[in-house]
């Protein structure tokens, strides 16, 4: 097993060896190097897709230019998301306070983009320097007519995660105050989809054509407007459950609206989100209408993911992901492929993610908690690794160690959520896995997999 | 010169699409180029896992920088103990023949004594322990470009001691030097038979091959030999010009033990190569060799064979001070006329840099950002514009080709092997340049002429 610092040993477990425990949720170890990034992080991921907000960071300047359009999140319309807002605070602003600024800021890009609400984030320093974020927002908010909203994000709050709920916390002050005139009553809102690559817009296709309305979905293509009428619909649909699912069991506390966890990625899953709909409301045409698209979909990508499955199979990945709930589907769709997983990991998974994570992985998996670039390059080669899946962050270890790799973090420009999705998914999968580089960086030879050249 | 005065860098209070990234960024690559060094940011943990997104997908390289991991205890009672332990883990896991300790905002603003928490673990930890500089880069006083001037000055300032004399030549890697243009500014410094010491030498931890095994610390960097003996070096030549910090490693060399600096502007273009090359013959006491006159022939010819489809041809200038200056004097040389020059590097000295090599009417902007820039640049009748990936924001939707250059590049392959030091860097960025300007034309003639 990998040497790890003697604190990490209880993030780590492999399947198989002993009872199930793994450590999570907690702050990282200093010196670790962790792949997280911080609470301010969190809210932004979360609520960066809102494109006819203004979101903008009050602090100095790296933390608005390092989210400067790193999310390829896709907009119909209005893309003030793509742009970078911060108030730039410089050394006197540190001393003196940057509160005035922060006003002024307000109001200037209030009159010149006229958006339909304002986000504000504090970064780690206007913790420190004590501006009082929130009387800011009031007051503008009062003069302007604009609605204001502070999100408490400062760095070192906490984790990713402290930061999904603050970014909830925000959505929830919206949430409720528009109007819910002329919903279907067969209505649903999508939560945790970031309309990545445009997958929001392949997952709201497949409802409507169910039949079903999607009222708001948080926070892909998002605009204030569907926010603040979500309270509209009769149920909520919630992925990436770790960053929305305070939000979801704050509307069913404040309006009843009843929430199911569903994935998009991989057949079997996405088949299973369109059913649970279909269920909940209990119609039966509705449930028609979801197999009769499931069959349609689903036959239009078999033959090819035959296919590449026949060309994949036996191939070994490891899978490490921001939240727990993609990696389930990962590890589901990657079966769909022959493809066997080794090991699993997520940045800020919790206890009930991890041990079902366990119980779907095969024996021998290792499941792992907030991992960092030693511990993981020392899995890719202990563990015989051929495929990583995983971010920026872990491409350049997977291609040092010639490893392949898929990227499916929120950076992506590719849709991978969807049937059409798990087709792009394996293609990608196919195109760095059959890559004949990999012949010319190994000495020792790696799983066989068929060679193109080889007279296949 | 009147336009230089009167059109605002700034027009709104807030930035909108900065135009630089952060101070302790430039410390992380800084220290990134010291052999078995570990670069700690103290503060929050996000800002070391920002800065090491930027800088993998700018170098497409691993890049580790451990964080001391800031919660709210810290940022309250102080941050000694997660500096302490981060120092610790670095230690045990990573091996470092020395750890590079830069400050963010957080650490800087609550005002942990940086200097004496290392002093005391050092201490603590006796003999075993690695060696440990430290840098104050908090981001609200400037850029990355100033973040990284800031920690090579550190690294020399606690490390250079008064040692004998010896043969090294020290040569101060600036931050617009690609890890391919390192490479060549060792290669023209042993071709004149001397010995350097690259500070700091970033050209293979930037740029290696593929592993066999995970290397926690890349190979390759200044060896701390190297870093010692700067005192004694015969000679250090730097690339601060007119626009580096008022105290630079060269000058520090200097004054604290008399070893002469060869100070010039970033070797970019004839006129700057031709001074890089004047110092080392003065160091050296040899000529130029052959070789390099021969690409220095080749460099003139090709300047001349490009002269007409150069001529005149209306550029911008987008990135760090230093890069925009040596940029600016390339294009004088060639007949590029530069007509806007930006930087989101705080005030400095930009304006009086470019003096000499920008016309009358050339628009300057420092301490400005990509919205201000764009608002400018849209009645510019542009050709081109040189900079980093941030300005095909505003190029594209205005239909200016654009050549990348600078911090950072992501949106391209290969930005370590830009080159732009020295005769031959030129040549590739005088390629560049025109061949991107006869595509367009080529292009706008809607006959695609063969020949051109």
């Amino acid at each position: 097993m990998a040497e790890l610092l003697e604190k990490r040993r209880l993030h780590v477990h492999q399947k198989g060896k002993g009872k199930f425990t793994l450590d999570c949720e907690r702050p990282s170890l200093a010196g670790a190097v962790s792949q997280r990034a911080c609470t301010f992080c969190g809210s932004r991921v979360v609520l960066y897709p809102i494109a006819d907000a203004i979101h903008l960071v009050h602090g100095p300047v790296g933390c608005a230019a390092y989210t400067w359009d790193i999310r390829g999140s896709r907009s119909s319309g209005p893309e003030l998301h793509r742009l970078s807002f911060t108030t730039d605070l410089r050394e006197q602003d540190v001393i003196r306070g940057g509160a005035i600024k922060l006003e002024k800021s307000l109001r200037e890009l209030i009159a010149t983009y006229q958006p339909k609400a304002a986000f504000v984030y504090s970064t780690c320093i206007v913790g420190v320097i004590g501006d009082d974020v929130a009387a800011v927002c009031r007051t503008v908010s009062k003069d302007t007519g604009v609605e204001v909203i502070e999100v408490n994000s400062e760095g070192f709050k906490g984790t990713k995660k402290d930061g999904y709920l603050a970014a909830c916390d925000a959505l929830n002050t919206l949430v409720g105050t528009g109007s819910t005139a002329d919903i279907s009553p067969l209505s649903i809102n999508i939560l945790g989809e970031f309309n990545i690559a445009g997958e929001a817009w392949i997952i709201q296709e497949y409802y409507r054509k169910m039949g079903v309305e999607v009222v708001a979905t948080l926070t892909g293509d998002g605009r204030v407007e569907d926010v603040r009428r979500a309270h509209g619909a009769r149920l909520n649909v919630v992925q990436c459950s770790g960053s929305m699912m305070p939000l979801a069991k704050k509307m069913k506390e404040r309006f009843g609206i009843p929430f199911i966890k569903v994935s998009y990625f991989g057949v079997e899953d996405v088949a299973k989100a369109l059913y649970e709909v279909a269920d909940h409301f209990g119609s039966s045409e509705l449930q028609r209408r979801a197999e009769d698209l499931v069959a349609e979909e689903t036959a239009a990508i078999l033959p090819r993911l035959r296919s590449i499955r026949g060309e994949l199979s036996g191939a070994r990945a490891a899978i490490y992901t921001g939240g727990a709930f993609k990696a389930f589907s990962l590890v589901r769709a990657l079966r769909t492929l022959g493809v066997r997983t080794v090991l699993a990991g997520s940045q800020t998974g919790n206890a009930d993610d991890y041990s079902a994570l366990a119980e779907l992985c095969d024996e021998g998996t290792v499941i792992v908690d907030d991992t960092n670039p030693m511990e993981l390059a020392q899995f890719l080669t202990e563990l015989k690794v051929d495929l990583l899946i995983g971010g920026v962050k872990e491409r350049p270890i997977a291609h040092k160690l010639g490893v392949g790799f898929c990227d499916h973090n929120h950076e992506r420009k590719r849709p991978l959520a969807g049937f059409h999705g798990m087709l792009e998914f394996a293609e990608e999968v196919r195109s760095t896995l059959l890559s004949p580089v990999w012949r010319h960086v190994h000495r020792t030879p790696r799983t066989a997999l068929p060679r193109p050249s080889e007279g296949k | 010169m009147k336009r230089l005065e009167t059109i605002a860098p700034r027009t709104t209070v807030s930035t909108i699409n900065p135009c630089r990234v952060c101070a302790p960024l430039g410390a992380s690559l800084a220290i990134r180029g010291i052999s078995q060094a570990m670069p700690v940011l103290h503060g929050s943990q996000g800002c070391a896992t920002y800065i090491r997104r930027y800088l993998v997908s700018h170098y497409r390289e691993p890049m580790d920088v451990a964080s001391s991991s800031f919660g709210e205890q810290a940022t309250i009672f102080g941050g000694a103990s997660n500096l302490e332990a981060a120092l610790d883990n670095v230690m045990s896991r990573y091996s470092p023949s020395l750890i590079g300790v830069a400050t963010t905002c957080l650490a800087e603003t609550i005002g942990d004594d940086v200097a004496g928490i290392v002093k005391r673990w050092a201490r603590e930890r006796g003999s075993g322990a690695p060696r440990v500089v430290h840098a104050s880069t908090p981001a609200y006083s400037g850029s990355h470009a100033e973040g990284y001037a800031a920690t090579v000055l550190a690294i020399v300032a606690q490390l250079a001691e008064n040692t004998s004399s010896n043969d090294q030549v020290n040569v101060f890697a600036p931050m617009s030097a690609s890890p391919a243009d390192i490479r060549h500014l060792r290669e023209l410094v042993e071709d004149f038979e001397l010995r350097p010491a690259l500070v700091p030498d970033f050209s293979d931890t930037l740029d290696g091959g593929s592993w066999e095994e995970y290397e926690p610390i890349p190979k390759g960097g200044t060896t701390l030999a190297e870093l010692t003996a700067m005192g004694g070096a015969q000679a250090s030549i730097s690339f601060d010009g007119v626009v580096g910090a008022s105290v630079t490693p060269g000058n520090l060399l200097e004054q604290r033990f008399g070893v002469q600096d060869h100070n010039n502007p970033l070797p970019i273009g004839l006129v700057a190569t031709d001074k890089l090359f004047a110092a080392l013959e003065s160091i050296s006491n040899r000529p130029c060799p052959a070789k390099h006159s021969a690409e220095r022939g080749r460099l003139l010819d090709s300047m001349v064979d490009a002269h007409k489809v150069l001529f005149e041809q209306r550029i911008a200038l987008v990135g760090d001070q230093a890069l925009v200056v040596g940029l600016a004097a390339f294009c004088a040389e060639v007949g590029l006329r530069p007509v806007l020059c930006a930087t989101g590097s705080n005030p400095g000295k930009l304006k009086s840099a470019l003096a000499e090599c920008v016309s009358d009417d050339c628009i300057v902007l420092e301490d400005t950002d990509h919205t201000r820039v764009s608002e400018v640049a849209k009645d510019l009748k542009l050709d081109l514009v040189v900079g980093p990936s941030k300005v095909r924001a505003w190029a594209r939707p205005l239909g200016v080709p654009v050549i990348h250059l600078g911090f950072p590049i992501h949106d391209r392959f290969g930005a370590a092997r830009l080159r732009t030091f020295g005769y031959e860097g030129a040549l590739q960025l005088l390629d560049r340049i025109t061949n991107t300007l006869l595509e367009r034309r080529q292009e706008e003639a809607g006959l695609g002429w063969a020949y051109l």
